[in-house]
């Protein structure tokens, strides 16, 4: 069977929220929408200040093929369209909308029409979703394949490896059945052959769930995989389920694979059967600072501080506050920046928790390279860094690092690795770029000898 | 505004740092040291607190001199100067044993810039530098009794002449040899403690120790003596596996514990030393980095360029 297992670390679990049903949040006052919640082009405002916007009507359309619609996360009227910093550090247009508190829905939302694989991926495109663990990847982009016969597998991601994250196991647990009907969607839409719902096995109820839907059916089966952090990152999640390797530079599909976050599928079941864009999420709030963790549904565009009053506010002051898990997360400068759509959890942690911790010579343990789950060598990339050698981080593979965090996570010198890695990769893609210009400029060069060699001659 | 810290993740990381792998690297040299003082008597003690001292002093003054942040806390210098100490005989006088210590901390660590950065092991190089410069202290083997007892590896390679212990006080420690070294029950019990909390692999030891077996069995030697003599467990299991000196791959690791093992046996059989496991290590220190450079991962999912 499989040849060699992925390396990767035990993070804690603290799935704290796991059994916590998710409750709806207050209608928020005032909701902040950023233009640009997925990668690719920011999408385009289509409203402009003053108007009335309803839930689920469209604010802005997406610009170009790898783009993403927003919707309207609540009934009221748009207040302002200025630039936001976001996580990212860029500043991105974003339009404010007050809430009216009523949350009327978009009167012409109706179910789309659903008949053949062209019309899927359209409605899957104006669903407006985009990944919902993490990456922001525009979904349609994804199912947007030429050769249907092409694809082998479709993995549906519900490891959620990342501490803290439960709302993926919810969606598992509440919305089972809209992942099942996404499952029937993909089957019949994509012709699917295989479909491998994955989950870490620290979620028996889920495993469990989706094993008994599975009973009697074919073309579908429930992979239990270890709990062993990032198993849900995309190439090794790929890798531990269907044993194929995604090579440096290619994607998912040219290896025959899709993979699905198990809350975007559920969406889209969702979606086909109401109507209704993505306005809201699920979201965990927890940490050391936060009162009462818990998962809310929150619309998009909500500020934090809104959420976090929502858990009881804090107990303890917050020092660092984050989207996403503590693995991988972005740390947010305040409390007044919005929930995205690839938002699944906000934390916050109190000083213990939060400062950096010091960091010391390294000792050349070892210890990052045996736990990198893509077999790369953060301590000689270091090295390699420091020294600017781009030629051997190109040899070291830098560029394939996906910032997964276990090298730091281990590190005793508590060396900031992926930070390096990060700066590396910058380093490496604009170094690259520059070896192709000269390149092109000594070949630019040599034929315009060669020419006016010829026109001598000649 | 609030002021949150923003840095990039991960956002968590695990207990263990430098100090405590060096402090379970001390728990793990206990044992030897109980055995060692049963054995030897209290001067052992007595070394090793001068070894220790030494070189903790020598680094804390050091980091003064040369305004360096100063990391005496993170038990490095205290495990180089335990395990200089195990290299010595029991009746070194206390000078030469603080002057070894110093060359190990300055010269072989601090002036290579300090922890991780030193190609040489220091406590081995020190050794080394020693036994050329006091090889009459460093060679007197001194039994509670003050009578002079020859080492096993003396005895085995016919440079000394006498009965070779029995495989009982081989494996206690009764015997012959430098304060550390003797009782491979205590180096095996800290051996497998160093195991068992992860601060090393199995690699290394296993392809020393396992080396020298199969060298020394088709040699038509003792193996079993040849393991338990020595400092080949000390070396093995404490030396041949610290980081900064040693390839930290584990395929690294392998050929750097068969590289040891193979050096080890041809001092021992064919050269004028009885003991080789400093040299064969100190060797092998010298090609750990084109070792690592072999040994690089393969990247998952990497195309060759």
């Amino acid at each position: 069977m499989l040849k060699k297992k992925l390396n990767g670390v035990h993070a804690p679990h603290r799935k704290n929220t796991a059994g916590d049903k998710p409750q709806r949040i207050p209608t928020p006052s005032l909701v902040t929408i950023p233009m640009s919640m997925h990668i690719g082009a920011p999408a385009k405002p289509v409203v402009s200040v003053g108007d009335e916007v309803k839930v689920g009507q469209m604010i802005a359309e997406a610009n170009g093929f790898v783009s993403a619609s927003i919707y309207a996360s609540v009934s009221g009227k748009v207040k302002k369209i200025d630039d936001v910093l976001v996580a990212g550090g860029q500043y991105i247009p974003a339009v404010t909308i007050e809430s009216d508190g009523a949350q009327t829905a978009f009167e012409e939302l109706t179910p789309p029409t659903v008949t053949n694989t062209d019309e899927f991926v359209d409605a899957v495109r104006r669903s407006g979703l985009v990944g919902l663990g993490g990456a922001g990847f525009p979904t349609a982009v994804k199912l947007k394949v030429n050769d249907l016969s092409k694809i082998e597998a479709i993995i549906i991601n519900g490891a959620e490896c990342e501490p803290y994250i439960t709302s993926d196991t919810r969606t598992m647990i509440d919305d089972a059945d809209f992942v099942w009907e996404g499952v029937k969607l993909l089957q019949k839409y994509m012709e699917a052959k295989r479909v491998i719902i994955a989950i870490e096995d620290n979620k028996p109820q889920c495993i469990k769930n989706f094993r008994e839907k599975c009973q009697g059916e074919t073309g579908v089966e429930v992979k239990a995989l270890p709990a062993l952090y990032p198993q849900g990152g995309e190439k090794v999640l790929i890798y531990n389920t269907t044993g194929k390797i995604v090579p440096e530079g290619k994607l998912p599909i040219d290896v025959g694979v899709v993979v699905l976050n198990c809350t975007t599928l559920a969406d889209i079941a969702k979606f086909i059967k109401t109507g209704m864009p993505l306005v809201e999420k699920c979201v965990t709030v927890d940490g050391s600072a936060v009162c009462q963790p818990k998962n809310v549904i929150v619309p998009v565009g909500t500020p934090l501080k809104d959420v976090f009053d929502f858990c009881g506010g804090f107990k303890k002051p917050p020092k660092k506050v984050l989207y996403g898990g503590p693995m991988m997360g972005i740390a947010v400068p305040d409390l007044d920046v919005p929930i995205l759509k690839n938002t699944n959890a906000v934390l916050a942690f109190a000083e213990e928790d939060a400062v950096l911790p010091k960091s010391t010579a390294c000792i050349r343990c070892g210890r990052c390279i045996a736990h990198c789950p893509l077999k790369l060598m953060p301590a000689e990339i270091e090295s390699a860094y420091k020294a600017k050698d781009f030629e051997l981080l190109g040899e070291l593979k830098v560029n394939i690092c996906m910032e997964c965090g276990c090298c730091a996570f281990v590190c005793p010198a508590r060396r900031p690795l992926v930070q390096v890695n990060k700066l590396a990769k910058a380093g490496l893609r604009d170094y690259q770029k520059q070896q192709k210009e000269l390149a092109e400029k000594q070949k630019a060069r040599e034929e315009a000898k060669k020419q006016k060699e010829n026109t001598t001659n000649g | 505004m609030a002021n949150f810290i923003v840095s990039v993740s991960p956002h968590l990381r695990e207990k263990t740092d430098t100090a405590s792998i060096m402090r379970d690297v001390l728990i793990a040299l206990a044992p030897a040291l109980i055995a060692s003082f049963i054995i030897f008597g209290e001067r052992v003690l007595l070394v090793v607190a001068v070894c220790v001292a030494t070189c903790c002093l020598c680094e804390y003054l050091f980091e003064k001199i040369t305004k360096k942040p100063c990391t005496v806390r993170d038990c490095s210098a205290c495990v180089t100067g335990v395990l200089l100490a195990y290299n010595l005989p029991v009746g070194i006088p206390l000078w030469q044993a603080a002057f070894g210590s110093a060359v190990a901390i300055v010269v072989v660590k601090m002036l290579f810039g300090g922890i991780g950065q030193n190609f040489a092991n220091p406590a081995i190089t020190a050794r080394i530098i020693m036994l050329l410069a006091f090889s009459g202290t460093m060679t007197t083997w001194t039994f509670p009794d003050t009578v002079s007892s020859a080492t096993p590896l003396a005895l085995l390679s016919g440079q000394a002449q006498g009965e070779l212990p029995s495989l009982t006080n081989m494996l206690l420690g009764l015997h012959g040899g430098c304060i550390g070294e003797t009782s491979a029950i205590a180096l095996l019990l800290g051996g497998a403690y160093l195991l068992i909390r992860r601060v090393i692999t199995w690699h290394t030891p296993v392809a020393f120790i396992g080396t020298v077996f199969v060298f020394t069995l088709l040699l038509g030697e003792q193996p079993v003596y040849q393991i338990l003599s020595g400092g080949l467990l000390l070396g093995a299991f404490f030396m041949a596996t610290d980081y900064a000196t040693t390839p930290s791959t584990n395929s690294g690791r392998l050929i750097f514990g068969i590289g040891c093992g193979l050096i080890t046996v041809l001092i021992r059989v064919w050269g004028s030393y009885p003991e080789g496991v400093s040299f064969s290590i100190l060797l092998m220190n010298i090609l750990t980095p084109h070792i690592s450079k072999l040994t690089r991962t393969k990247p998952f999912g990497g195309v060759e360029a």
